[in-house]
């Protein structure tokens, strides 16, 4: 009977080894989208150059569907006396800041998704809802969102809001980089609407060298620094501006993809199952081994 | 296979006393506030918001949770992989723990997530690099797991006493003989299930750790670090026995037991070299990083911090060098109660207290409604484990002569 036993054992080992294998070969493939074309586009945004008119923000409610209100409404500029950050009813806000070295005017700054090359929603959403496009969008498939909010944790910009007011189908929110109206052809809603061309689509690569160019020509009117072009691995947004990036309420990035760390950690734990595979057969033998040095001991005993 | 002594039996008790009835109201109370979440949303009874998008749920409910309940895989390991017949009967208190904890953790996820009806898309929508997938499909696949280890339980108290009521008593032959059958197939293939419990555990508690890797910098530094999967599972390694000992002193004197001092004793010995290594890992990594500069600076993190390691780890791993301590119930409890507040301190402060979003306007302090549910959660898992205690064979009594139930203690292990 314990011969027969240990038989049954070894092959059910077998049996769970196999079904690791094949398990295996199936999720090499379970990771979301996430393209990073050379071709993707991206944003400029020329701080120097905005005004603050907050046109983009209506632009973006009426392109999402979001009650939007009257476009003169937003020529009241007190509410830039407070730091907004995006919510659900908001995808961009515009924040004011202190003037820079370049004018006496004061700084205004859009906020909205960066679109990562190399995205922390991406990598961390559970069921896989966020991709990052070929065009550079980073969208998501709000049929799929379970509601966890572990990319509002992730996201090193806080960009990704929830309606916690819902009991029902609550969403997470933030820029799409207006994916559906690119699909066809046209400009993101608040690219196209800014008076002042303080943003301007393209290309990133060839948005980096005009951002470069910009800085060399006009070494008084801009820091040293395009932010997005490096940090967290860069960012299909970039910006621009006449001081310091920390003062404008950018967080301070290194240049590490901010899911580098978590997935090599997640992929050497996993490596195709192997570790699993192998902590399973070691428990498993040394189960067998205890099993039998037990046995041993009792046939001593008789 | 008869183990000396080992006689897991339903103790026969009333179930309602005074703790009892407290215990209900509590559980009563988060039942209203549960009502309230599911009819009004997240933003009724929690303070959570954009900046702190997880709470008091998953720094409690889930993350403690799972490591508290790391009890069960670590005893499992203990007696039936090393085989070490003497711990024999911590097993089951410590599987119902178990049982019990991942499904309070399931529950947890559940309340907290916005689209609750959406809790199966993991297991169809997968994504490899999330270490929140691998967390929730390997609690998935452990919850299943321990049900099955468990079931041998409900095998054993019910065979040969089915006894259904009315028209049914016609199907109890039929019944038990399934009842039979289950329980022969279930002790040839118990091993599988109890090895890939202890495999499944390690994943989770780790990758438990590595969740709070990719906050990256809005995560307090005296926490962030690339090893916190091995932190997370080293602790609840060292977390395992402890929860044996705090529940198994507590249990004694709630249901009027003597205390297995034989077992824990041992069990309070095995703590200390555990708990040493987990501080060797903590400190070494705090001083690599040099994050000890943090310390001098007097905010909440640092004291958190210093109170997590001092009185969580420092203190009972001293304590438990004493053989004065192992051998006195009162004692040993203290240490093992410190070691358990400890872990759990440990992941508040990963979870919720670390968690410093760059554009956060105030900090978060949870809300009545997400301290009510919780503690809520608490007091159904004590009566549920109380309930299981009395009406089904749990707790050995030790002395009494083993009886012919003993031959399902130790399934597919013969």
């Amino acid at each position: 009977m314990p011969g027969k036993s240990r038989r049954d054992f070894l092959k059910s080992s077998a049996l769970i080894g196999a079904g690791i294998t094949g398990l295996s070969s199936s999720s090499a493939k379970a990771t979301p989208k996430n393209i990073l074309s050379p071709d993707r586009m991206g944003v400029l945004v020329d701080t120097t150059v905005c005004v603050g008119c907050r046109n983009c923000e209506w632009a973006c409610k009426d392109a999402h569907g979001l009650p939007a209100g009257d476009l003169e409404s937003y020529e009241n500029r007190k509410i830039l006396e407070q730091k907004r950050r995006p919510d659900p009813s908001a995808l961009t806000v515009i924040n004011e800041y202190s003037p820079g070295k370049y004018s006496n005017l004061p700084v205004d700054v859009k906020v909205q998704c960066m679109h990562c090359d190399h995205p922390a929603c991406v990598s961390a959403c559970i069921v896989g809802a966020f991709t990052k496009e070929e065009n550079g969008s980073v969208i998501w498939d709000t049929g799929k969102c379970i509601g966890c909010r572990y990319c509002m944790v992730a996201c090193p910009f806080q960009i990704p809001t929830f309606e916690y007011d819902k009991a029902i189908n609550p969403l997470i929110t933030k820029c799409d980089f207006c994916f559906d109206r690119t699909k066809e052809g046209k400009l993101p809603a608040c690219v196209d609407i800014c008076p002042v061309e303080a943003l301007t689509y393209g290309p990133r690569m060839e948005l980096v060298m005009i951002a470069r160019d910009r800085i060399r020509r006009n070494p008084d009117r801009y820091i040293n620094h395009i932010f997005g072009e490096a940090e967290v691995g860069g960012t299909s947004w970039l910006y621009l501006a006449s001081k310091d990036f920390n003062d404008l309420g950018f967080p301070e990035l290194g240049k590490d993809p901010a899911p580098g760390v978590s997935e090599s950690i997640q992929h050497g734990i996993f490596a195709y199952f192997v570790p699993p595979a192998s902590l399973y057969a070691l428990l498993g033998g040394m189960m067998w081994l205890s099993k039998r040095r037990k046995e041993l001991e009792q046939e001593e005993k008789i | 296979m008869n183990h000396e002594g080992l006689n897991p039996v339903p103790l026969k008790r009333k179930f309602f006393t005074p703790g009892v009835i407290v215990l209900c109201i509590l559980a009563l109370n988060a039942v209203v506030f549960l009502a309230i979440r599911f009819l009004f949303g997240l933003g009724a009874v929690t303070n959570l918001n954009d900046q702190y998008p997880w709470g008091l749920w998953i720094g409690v409910d889930v993350a403690a949770g799972v490591a508290l309940a790391a009890g069960g895989f670590t005893t499992a390991a203990l007696g039936h992989v090393m085989h070490r017949e003497e711990y024999a009967a911590v097993i089951r208190p410590a599987l119902l723990t178990a049982m019990l904890g991942y499904t309070f953790v399931a529950f947890g996820v559940f309340v907290d997530i916005g689209r609750w009806y959406y809790i199966w898309h993991p297991l169809i929508m997968w994504n490899g690099n999330s270490a929140l997938f691998e967390v929730g499909i390997c609690v998935i696949i452990y919850l299943a797991v321990l049900y099955i280890e468990f079931l041998p339980i409900i095998t054993e108290r019910f065979i040969g006493k089915v006894n259904l009521p009315g028209i049914l008593s016609k199907l109890n032959k039929i019944v038990d003989k399934i009842l039979r059958l289950l329980d022969r197939g279930l002790s040839k293939t118990m091993f599988i299930f109890i090895i890939a419990g202890v495999v499944l555990s390690t994943l989770h508690q780790s990758s438990l750790g590595t969740l709070m890797v990719i906050a990256g910098a809005k995560m307090h530094p005296l926490w962030q670090t690339p090893i916190l999967p091995l932190l997370f599972l080293l602790s609840a390694i060292a977390v395992g026995f402890p929860m044996v000992i705090f529940e198994s002193l507590i249990a004694s004197r709630s249901l009027n037991l003597k205390p297995e001092m034989h077992i824990l004793s041992k069990l309070g010995a095995m703590m200390a070299p555990l708990l040493g290594l987990y501080l060797a890992f903590k400190i070494g990594d705090m001083f690599i990083r040099e994050t000890f500069v943090y310390l001098t600076e007097p905010n909440t993190a640092s004291v958190m911090f210093t109170v997590e390691i001092l009185f969580g780890v420092v203190i009972p791993l001293r304590m438990l060098l004493s053989q004065r301590v192992l051998r006195s119930p009162a004692l040993l409890f203290t240490a093992a109660t410190l070691v358990v507040a400890g872990v759990l301190l440990n992941r508040i402060n990963n979870f919720i207290v670390a968690y410093t979003p760059p554009y956060a306007i105030e900090s978060y302090f949870p809300a009545i409604g997400e301290i009510s549910v919780t503690v809520g959660f608490v007091a159904m898992l004590v009566l549920l484990y109380r309930f299981f205690a009395i009406y089904f064979p749990i707790v050995s009594l030790p002395g009494k002569p083993a009886t012919q139930a003993a031959k399902y203690t130790v399934k597919g292990v013969k």
